[in-house]
Order: structure tokens, then sequence, then C-alpha cells
């Protein structure tokens, strides 16, 4: 007979066992030796039946197909462009997906030129090393003048909320442009650099305390403090 | 002569008075300090990250799995003794390739193929225990980062002065004329792994046995503690 080890929304540490027998299923981060589930990496769990699951609480970006992130264009080859968008091997925009004007391979830094940002969508990943990006769909452009900050990319999902919530409430309690790449890099834009200020602010708290309940509130009395 | 109470006055199975703090470098992917006694280890670490960018990454390189890197260094002013020179001495260059050693079989390293786990370790100050203390910080650090690991890494010396197996020696201990063993062990205390045996003086096997046995017994409490710190960081 399995038993759990842990109770739903524990902090769990690597090596810690999560439960012992084989009623339980690991997901995610979890794996399995013999008979124990253990975890692999410092994270929330979570436990939904007999499924558990572990919510990383930091760890670097993993590439997924159609995340939109945000990235700086690092160099310009014959094909495209290298974007590092926080990972251990660049990012690549094709000429083809570059934009839908024709381009001729001496014009392509008066489109995208080294050290601009830009916000991209993944259109394919190969294992660690290959990811593909777009810039041909809606929202995807090049970032205007604005600051940006760093956040870990486990975090971004509560930064964002449910449908966009989160973000939405502080772009309006701020009157800032803010944008968000899963990567975990944003960019803020707004006219007042006080309310950028406040942006930063806003985000930083959710980050700290991204794991705890009551978040929204907290955020929501945040940004009506003056 | 018999070595009968210890010079600090500890059981000889206590481990000296310790303290952990995670995520003490705010611009690191993972950061820790570990103090145990006098030695202090703070441990930092960067990465997973671009591997090419220098020659030995280059040569360490491959495309089935990543790379983790260690730097050890004393800071000058550490040592009880004699200023440390600063730089890469052949000393600091063993400790961090066993460090190095001790770390990676337990770290998911299959996952970031191509790059770079970088893990410094600084040690502001020193009272014997130093690579011991450096493990443990570094093995907090790694889980602070993210990354996967197996286990964390736990570890500590046990010497055998006179007759008796002593549990985390410290300076005056290993200077002790009759000290006869100082053996550092690193462990996974869950998978009972050794990645870190290295014994420096004479012992029969019994001895051995015995300390390994003392060693885990001393890498279970410290393991508690960098449970507790990691936890910590989360409340």
């Amino acid at each position: 007979m399995g038993e759990l080890k842990v109770n739903d929304k524990e902090i769990v540490v690597p090596g810690q066992v999560l439960a012992t027998g084989m009623d339980y299923l690991p997901s995610g981060d979890v794996f399995r030796d013999n008979d124990k589930l253990i975890a692999s990496r410092i994270g929330l769990i979570n436990i939904s039946g007999r499924v558990i699951k572990l919510i990383p609480l930091r760890g670097i970006y993993s590439p997924k197909r159609d995340d939109i992130v945000i990235g700086k264009v690092v160099d310009t080859t014959l094909h495209g462009w290298r974007v590092d968008i926080g990972l251990a091997y660049e990012g690549n925009i094709s000429l083809r997906d570059g934009s839908s004007d024709y381009i001729e391979t001496s014009e392509l830094s008066k489109y995208y030129a080294v050290g601009d940002y830009v916000v991209a969508q993944i259109t394919k990943v190969i294992g660690a090393k290959i990811v593909d990006l777009t810039m041909k769909n809606p929202g995807l452009r090049k970032l205007g003048p604005g600051r940006l900050m760093r956040v870990t990319s486990v975090k971004v999902p509560r930064i964002v909320g449910k449908q966009g919530s989160m973000i939405s409430m502080i772009k309006d309690a701020t009157d800032c442009k803010i944008s968000v790449g899963q990567n975990g890099l944003v960019w803020i834009s707004g006219l007042e650099p006080k309310n950028e200020e406040k942006a930063v602010k806003a985000i930083e708290l959710i980050e700290r305390e991204s794991h705890t309940s009551g978040l929204t509130e907290r955020v929501k009395e945040f940004l009506e403090k003056k | 002569m018999a070595y009968n109470k210890r010079f600090d006055g500890r059981k000889f199975d206590e481990l000296r008075e310790m303290e952990a703090k995670v995520g003490i470098i705010k611009r690191a992917n993972g950061s820790a300090m570990f103090r145990i006694g006098k030695t202090i280890a703070l441990a930092a670490v960067y990465g997973p990250r671009y591997a090419s960018r220098d020659v030995y990454s280059r040569v360490m390189k491959s495309p089935n799995h990543g790379v983790l890197r260690c730097n050890y260094n004393m800071m000058a002013f550490s040592g009880s003794g004699d200023r440390v020179r600063p730089g890469p001495s052949r000393r600091s260059k063993e400790l961090s390739l066993v460090i190095e050693k001790a770390l990676t079989p337990l770290v998911n390293l299959e996952e970031f193929p191509g790059s770079v786990i970088d893990v410094f370790i600084e040690l502001p100050q020193t009272d014997s225990g130093t690579r011991c203390a450096g493990i443990v910080a570094a093995s907090m650090a790694l889980a602070d980062a993210g990354i996967k690991m197996k286990d964390l890494v736990t570890s500590v010396a046990v010497g055998k002065i006179g007759d008796k197996i002593v549990v985390d020696v410290n300076k005056e201990e290993e200077d002790y004329e009759d000290g006869m063993a100082d053996i550092a062990i690193a462990m996974s205390t869950e998978t009972g792994e050794i990645t870190l045996l290295q014994n420096d003086g004479i012992l029969k096997k019994e001895d051995l046995i015995e300390a390994l046995n003392a060693a885990k017994k001393g890498c279970l409490e410290i393991k508690k503690l960098q449970i507790k710190a990691l936890k910590e960081c989360y409340k």
C-alpha cells in the first residue's frame, strides 16, 4: 500500500521522498526510484488524484512551441538573426520569418539591428539547442524605448494571471504598456517614470510572493496605495 | 597520549555549530552560505549558460550532456596563519576538481547539452573542513538555482586522533601530533552514494568503516539544516 509523505502545496527540495509504493504516479519534475517518488528540484507540490506534480519555484526557462518571448538580437547571419532569449543556445529568426517584406541580405540590420529587443514567438524547438522564432504573428514586434526587467521564468504565469487578469490590473493602475515574455523578460513603457517604477515594484512583489495565497488582493492593495 | 577530550569540548560525534542561508547573492541564479564552526563557505551558481566562450568548456562540452564547472577559492585574509596568495594555486585547482567530481554524479546534466553550469565557491574565513563546507554550500546553491538533481550532496570531514574517530575535524585537531588520519567524505544520504572520499593518513579497515558510519550520521544532521535553509527561503 502506497504512502504519501507530503501535503498538497508543500515546498519540497531535491531528493525529498514524496511517496512510497506504486499507488502514486510521478509527473513533471518528480521521478521514480524503485518504489519511491522523489522530487528533483525545489518546488511546490500539487497532488491531483494519484498524480504528484511538482511546480518549480526556481530555474531557467525551458522553451516551448508557441511561447511568446522577449529576446535581444545578438548577431545577424546570412540567413537571419540570432536572438538571445536567456538560454544556453541562441534562438534563430530566419529571413522568411523576420518580416513579410522582401529583405535583401545586406539590409538585415535595417529591420532588426544587433542590440535591439524583440517580441517573438517560438515556432520550433528541437532538443535543447535549436529554437526557431518568428516575427510574423500579430503582436510580435521590435520593442521601442522602455525599461526591461528580468524575473524568474517559472513565475511568469503568476505575473500574467488567469487570462491575463494580473497583468491587465497592473496596466490599468499604472497606465503603462507592458509586454511579458515567457522567458522572464518584462518590458515596461509608460509616460511617467514614476508609473514605470510602480509597475516594476508590483512585478517584484509578485515574484517575491508568488507561492503564497491571496496574492491578487495584496497586489491590488499595493497598486491603490499612493 | 590518549585523546580523551576534544580541544573545543565537543563530543566525539558532535559537529561544530552550523548555520545555513540560501539566496544570499541576488544576481546569481542560485546562491548559498554555509558556516560550520569558524569555516564559512559562500557558493554562487550561474547558468546553465552557453559553453563555447573559453577553451576549457569547449574541450569539455558534449552534445549529450552539460558540464559542471567549479571554482574553489580561499580569500587572501581567510586563513588562521599566513596570508593566502590570491589566484589559482595547485591546492585550489585540486579542490575545485574534487568538488566538481563530488557534485556531478547527483546533478542531472543531460538536460542542458552543450552548456555549462558555473559554481563559484569563496571562503572568507577558514578553520579546516573547507572542501566539505564548500560542497554543502554548492549543493544548496544548485538546488536554489532550480537545477535538477537526484539528491542534495552533504559532506563532512572525519578524522582519527589517537584511538578515537572524531567527526568534523577542526584546525587544531588537524594539526595535532597524534592525529592519524583526516578523511573528507561527501555523500547522498538518500541513496547512500559516496561521491568524495579522500584520506590523508594511515587507517585500518575497521577504522574506515567506523569513520564512514560516523560521517553518515553527521551528514544526516547537515542535510536537515540544508533542507531547512532551502525551505526558509520561501516562507
